[in-house]
This record gives structure tokens, sequence and C-alpha cells, in this order.
């Protein structure tokens, strides 16, 4: 069977250095490269891990050149960390969806200059200037609650992008995605975290 | 398996820098040397993880010159070799690399060097590395995907070894950090053992034989220019679409074109330069005879918009280049930059309606300020406070390349100057030469002390200066990857080896004043940093203590439970230290509650916080793992 293809799918995932980005972003891009997708992501390595703010954006579809996304053409924005969310929105349109993890890092930068770290309610506000698309989840805390670490936190945002169809993928190849990026010792439990993440649109 | 080394005819994705290393198995490279270096560390690390499976050889050198001539080494004995690096990597190996293209190669030859415009991950400065291409007389082949650099590698291989002398393939942090699906071809498995044939000419070139050299030198790139115009190596996209505007490009920049044509449903001819030394003079010529204008779209220099420029003198001289006038000469180029070029010269209307909406509705927001910092833990943040604490206000506190770094900012403040690789002790040296009145601290990492810091060291004990030098060793070269160095017992190709001692080498060095610290141990030394410093003459420290985010990675493997710390509310004082002048990551306050906390998600449990701070309000957690707690 030959899936329909879109013309293209324009994805950014955004948080701090050491969430795993290019896990959830490399896993994606194993599963549209199984829909028969061209893809290009780009990625950032090096001084940016380092707790600062990073950003991997993911494109696929028929006929794609740059790994980019182009301002304001985001379909979906993925924020590891909630404040990060804020500066996606240069990515962002009235029709892109945000999915955000509500569990903020503070960096010690915002007590030096006196900075306040805003609450959601206020990172929803400025996100909602661009696009009223916003789901907030637990997704730290409760990848805590259930493996006792927030480390997975990304694969479980990719399962509530999965539930809520904001990646035009199969589940299948989401996971098979996930089995091909992680360490082979750790698939079994993300696999968990992302089936605990699909649910998770469903729990209330 | 490692993804490089799937098996042929499959479609996987891969990185730039991946797609390289499977283009070099493609071709039978045998030999692999790297320095790490952002945007090109993972070409090595793949060599690292895939060398012995691929019965190849790999290493991690010690720094880039000599990772370049160990590769020519092999060369030279009809092995063929890849060296890659960085573009500073190319300054520091420069003074190699330049004689090795007029000395030539017997096998195949490959330099990667990977830019990195926008300067994500380099601070020393924004670096076009295509000059080195005409100041060295080697060709250069700058793919713009991850499916050209499986390809051009392979094809670099095949022109190095047929010309006889090494080539470069220039690579942007957009092409080496992009990942695309790529088609694999066939591992065609080279030697890893060759022979140097002594008598032969060509590796010693005494004057005046090397004038001869440069002449052949001169005659074998026109000879390249030929052979890449037959193979067809520069190509034209919708060649004959139109008659008056077409537009020159390499790299990431034509990523960016092609996508702009898209957005505005222009079909314009582009000429995407593969090779962009030898310059393909003819193929340009041809290109824009008859045109009214051209644009030329390339990241940072206007290199190819000057030898267009000179070009259409002859053949076109009515031509309008486009160029540097419309783009920018810095930095790298954005999509929207390209976007709105060719809307201004084409007059094609922006398609994107969100676009200006986007435009002032960003304007309207204010974005969380958010810096790179050292980890939750980091032992550098540990022998900064220690530094910091024995000694005073004026003390001049020298930088280097590494997670140090990032020293720089607030609360640590202590990296006055940073330059490059290992420069820190010569100018240590100079500033304690004339500025006698003033302490000076050194600050170096224990992988850039290989690299580049011991004639720095020397050169302070010979030649008698009394800066301290701080090492900082943590086991690794952490910033980009925590990949193994001299220091660390361990090789590239992942066997267990002596480590070469610091110590040792300061004492061979002619350094009398030597002391090893135990980062951990803060009392213990900020009390020995303080003797240090009353030394006369050269000294040096060796702080010790591992990289946090390396022991972290090893404890979660072997299940290990790392403490974390608390602060205990009832002997806080409210007095900011651990959070506005020790400034870790992981403690935070809460303005409203009136709380000083530690987030238990983010504690790596090094304890330093503990020994910080006054009021010993900080211990670690009695009791783990009661999930229901937390809140």
């Amino acid at each position: 069977m030959k899936a329909k293809l879109l013309d293209e799918y324009n994805i950014v995932v955004v948080g701090v250095g050491g969430q795993g980005l290019l896990t959830l972003a490399g896993a994606i891009a194993r599963a549209a490269l199984e829909h028969g997708y061209e893809v290009r992501a780009a990625e950032l390595h090096g001084l940016s891990q380092r707790f600062g703010s990073i950003e991997t954006s993911l494109r696929f579809g028929k006929n794609i050149y740059s790994p980019i996304v182009r301002q304001a053409s985001a379909d979906l924005v993925i924020a590891l960390e909630p404040a990060e969310a804020i500066k996606a929105c240069y990515y962002a349109s009235q029709k892109t969806a945000f999915l955000l993890d509500t569990k903020p890092i503070v960096p010690n930068i915002m007590y030096q200059e006196g900075i306040e770290y805003p609450s959601i309610d206020e990172i929803k506000a400025r996100i909602n200037i661009f696009s009223k698309k916003i789901i907030t989840v637990n997704a730290s805390e409760d990848t805590k609650a259930l493996t006792g670490s927030t480390i997975q936190a990304n694969i479980y945002l990719l399962g509530r992008a999965a539930s809520e169809s904001l990646i035009p993928l199969k589940k299948e190849w989401l996971i098979k995605g996930i089995e091909e990026v992680v360490p082979p010792a750790t698939v079994e439990a993300n696999k968990k975290v992302f089936e605990a993440g699909w649910r998770s649109k469903f729990n209330f | 398996m490692h993804r490089v080394l799937e098996a042929s005819g499959k479609k996987v994705i891969l990185l730039g820098n991946e797609a390289v290393v499977r283009g070099a198995l493609e071709a039978g490279v045998g030999f692999a040397t790297t320095y790490p270096g952002t945007p090109a560390s993972e070409i090595g690390d793949t060599f690292s993880e895939i060398a012995k499976e691929a019965g190849i050889y790999f290493e991690y050198s010690v720094n880039e010159k000599v990772a370049t001539e160990a590769a020519a080494g092999a060369a030279w004995c009809g092995v063929r070799s890849l060296v890659s690096f960085k573009h500073f990597g190319l300054n520091v190996a420069a003074d190699s690399v330049y004689p090795i293209a007029f000395h030539g190669v017997k096998a195949g030859m490959v330099i990667v060097v990977a830019d990195d415009p926008g300067c994500w991950s380099s601070g020393q400065s924004e670096q076009d590395s295509r000059w080195y291409a005409r100041l060295m007389h080697i060709p250069m082949l700058e793919p713009s995907n991850p499916e050209e650099c499986k390809s051009f590698t392979k094809l670099a291989f095949e022109l190095s070894e047929r010309f006889g002398i090494p080539v470069f393939i220039r690579l942007t942090t957009r092409v080496s950090h992009a990942s695309a699906g790529v088609r694999l071809g066939k591992i065609v498995k080279g030697m890893t053992k060759g022979r140097f044939v002594k008598g032969d000419e060509k590796w010693h070139n005494m004057p005046p034989r090397i004038l001869t050299r440069h002449n052949e030198i001169n005659k074998k790139l026109a000879e390249i220019r030929e052979w890449a115009k037959e193979k067809g190596l520069n190509q034209i996209y919708y060649k004959g679409s139109e008659k008056q505007f077409g537009i020159i490009a390499n790299g990431a920049a034509f990523n960016y074109v092609m996508e702009s044509l898209k957005l505005f449903g222009l079909k314009i001819p582009v000429l995407k330069l593969n090779m962009t030394w030898p310059f393909p003079e003819k193929t340009i010529s041809r290109f824009i005879k008859g045109l009214k204008s051209v644009l030329i779209v390339e990241e940072l220099e206007p290199i190819i918009e000057k030898e267009v420029e000179g070009i259409a003198k002859s053949v076109n001289p009515k031509l309008k280049i486009h160029g540097k006038d419309i783009l920018p000469e810095f930095c790298e180029l954005r999509q929207e930059t390209v976007d709105n070029a060719l809307a201004r010269l084409t007059g094609a209307r922006q398609k994107i309606k969100d676009l200006e909406i986007s435009g002032k509705n960003l304007s309207k927001i204010e974005f969380p300020k958010r810096t790179p910092t050292l980890c939750p833990g980091c032992p550098h943040r540990a022998t900064f406070w220690e530094v910091k604490a024995a000694t005073t206000s004026d003390t001049v506190f020298g930088g280097d390349i590494g997670c140090y770094i990032l020293g720089i900012h607030k609360p640590i403040e202590m990296q006055d100057f940073i330059i490059s690789m290992g420069a820190v002790q010569g100018l240590s040296h100079g500033i304690s030469k004339v500025s006698d009145k003033q302490q000076v601290v050194a600050f170096i990492g224990d992988s850039t002390f290989f690299h580049a810091g011991i004639p720095g060291l020397i050169n302070i004990a010979y030649n008698s200066s009394s800066p301290l030098v701080v090492v900082l060793d943590n086991f690794a070269t952490a910033m980009t990857g925590h990949q193994p160095h001299p220091g660390t017992g361990e090789t590239g190709m992942g066997e267990q080896v002596e480590k070469i001692k610091i110590e040792d080498i300061a004492t061979a060095c002619g350094i009398k004043e030597i002391a090893v610290i135990d980062i951990w141990d803060v009392k213990g030394s900020i009390a020995k940093i303080r003797e240090m410093l009353q030394k006369p003459g050269p000294k040096l420290v060796i702080a010790r203590g591992e990289c946090r985010l390396q022991f972290m990675r090893r404890a979660r493997r072997a299940g290990t439970k790392i403490p974390t710390a608390e602060i205990d509310p009832k002997k806080c004082s409210r007095c900011s230290v651990c959070v506005y002048k020790f400034g870790c990551p992981a403690i935070h306050r809460d303005r409203k509650k009136d709380l000083y906390y530690i987030d238990p998600d983010m504690c790596w449990g090094c304890g330093v916080c503990i020994s910080v701070c006054p009021f010993s309000a900080i211990s670690f957690k009695k009791e783990e793992g009661d999930e229901s707690k937390t809140t």
C-alpha cells in the first residue's frame, strides 16, 4: 500500500540542552522515512548543549531541500521546556499547534538579572498571540512518577503528540523510530513511556 | 550494528558527518584521524565507534596538525586516509597541510574541514575556510546535504588518488548537522597496511626543486578543472527556464535558494557549484553569457562573487552581479534572507501571508533569557569557586577553549580573555612579564593542555614568568562529547593504554612548583591554591575532578543512585550565596515563598554547595526514592 504524501510538514522541537531533543526528532525522522517521505532535520550540537536554549528543526514532504523551518511555517512546535516555547513563536502562525511540557528549568541568569520566570499562564498568553492551539502536558512529572526520572519526558511528549494526531505518521512507525534511536537497554522503558504519553490524552 | 555500516541498497537516516564516514568506507578508507571540534566531531566519533568492526584504524590525535601528518604518512604508504576537524583545526594544521599539497600523496587523502557560519559553537572568530583551498592549491568539494556528503567524500578519494593531491571536503554546521535519508552503496574493504618506498625524491623538496613542484601543482589544478567539467560536477537546475536572470549558489546556500524558488513558484536557472576550487571558469562563462543579471548566494565572504566579477569582465561586461549588495557578509544565511533577496530581484510576491503578522507579533512579545551554563555538579564551577576564594579582585583570569569558557557568565566571571586553543599560557606569560604587580591565573583544560599547551608552559618556565597555571583535569574532552585524550588512558580504537600524566609533563617542562588538588575538597583546595600563589616564579596546579556529565552517564548505566542535596529552610539564612554567587543551575529561589531550594531532578550530587553554604544549611538527603513526597 502506498501511503498518501503531504507536500510538507514542519516540526520545531525546542528545549534546553540535555533534554533529548535530538532523540525525539530522530525518532520522528525515521518514521517519516518509513512513510516514504524525503526527510531533512537540522540539529545543533556543541556549546549549545550545556543547558542553553536549543532548537531542532525537522521537515518531511515530497521535495525538501533545506532542513530548516521557515519563519511562520511550523505545523507543530514541541517544547520540552515551557518558556522555550516562546522562542519558537518565530516559527509560528495561527495554524501552528504547540505541545508544551509544564516543568520549568529556571536558568540562573534570570536570578542574576532579576528577571521573573514567566508562569505557565503568562507563557500561554504570549503564545496565544500567534496560535490558539496550545496543549500543556505534565510530561516530566508523569514520566518521573512512572520511571523515577524525568529523562524520558521527550518520549512521553512524542506519545502525546501522536495521540493528538499532531504527527501525520503511523504510531507503529514512531515506535520503530524510538527503537532505532534510544540505547538498546532502554527500548522497553521508552516504549512504556511512549504509551503513557499516548494515553495521557484520555486521562482527564 | 551502527547505522553507517548498514547493508548496501538500504536508505537510512544519517547526519551529514556520518554520511562522510560512510562515503569514506565506500571508497576504501583504511586510516582516519581527528581532533574533535564542533561541528566536525561526529565524523571522528563515528569512526571511533565503527573502526574495529569495519577493520580500519582510527585515532584521536593530540591535535589537528598531528592528525594531518599521521593521515599523510598513511597515504604516503599507500593507505587511503581521512582527517577531519573544525575550521580552527585547519588553522592549527595549516603549517603541514600546505606542504603536503606541494609534496602530494600516493593513496587518496581527504581533509574534511567543517566551518561554523553563525558561530553556533565557535567563539574565537568567524571563518571562511574556502580561502585555504586557494592559498594551499588544494581542490575543494562542497556538499549541500547528507547524500552529497557521502557521494562527494567518495569522489574526493577518487580525485585525490588520480591526481596525487589531498582534497578538501568543506562542510558547514547546517550540512554537518543536517540529517536525511541516505541510500547506501557498497563498502570497499580498504588497505590498512602499506609500505614507505624509500628513494622517492617527491617527499623532500629542498629548493630549488620546490619551485618545480609549485609549477606542477598549478598545472595539476588546471587538469582537475577539466576533469570536473568532463564529470559534469557543477550542475545547473532549471536549465534554460529563463534567459535573463540566473543564480549561482554553493553548500547550504543552495538549499535556501531552491526552497525560495519553490515558495514563489519560480523557475530560474541555478548553477550549483559543487567544486569551488579550482574555480570552474568555463562553466561560469557559459552560464553567465547572455544573462542580464545574476545573483550569487554564498555564506560568509564574497569569494564566488569576486571570481564571477573577474570572469564577467571578458565574457559579459554589462552583467549586473548581485550578491553581497543584498545579502549579509557575516553570519549564516537564513531562509527568510534568501526569500527576501529573491523577492526583491524578481518582483515575486511574498506568498506567506502569515509572515507579516508574524513580524508584528514577534515585536510584541518578550523572550525569556537563557545562556548555556556549566552543568550541575560541574568540577569547573568548584574550581572557579576555590580559585576566586584564594585570589584578590585584581587577579587576571586567563581562559582557553573548552566548557570552562562558560565561566565568562555571571556569577563566575573568571574568563577575562580567551582566544584560541592553548593560547592562555603565552598570553599570561606576556601579561605577567609587563604587569608584574598583577597576579595572573591561566585556566587550561586537560585536552587543550595536550593539544597546544605544552610549548606555552615550557616558555613560562624557561623565560621565567609567574602566572599560576591551573589545568582543569576532568578526564575527557568534555565540550565536544567526551572524547578520550592522552591523559585518559583510552584510544580512539577503544583500547586501554598507559595514561600520560600532566604532572610528569609539567615537571619535564621545567615547572618546579606543581600541586594536584581534589576539587571536590573545597576547603583543602582553597588552602592549597593560596599556598601555591605565595610561591615565586612559574607554578602549576592540576585541578582534578571528573566531568559530572560523564560521571552521571556512567552511574545511570550502572543503575547507581546518586544522592541529591537539599536545603534545610530552618537553617537557611536567605543569604543567597548559593544562587547568586555560586550559581549552580539546580539551586533555585522562590521569591514568593521566600525559599531557597534544590531541584532534585537537576541535582547531580557533587556536594560542593554543602561546603559553599556559610550557614551549613545544605546536606545530602537522608532518604532517596520516596516519590510520593515530590510535588
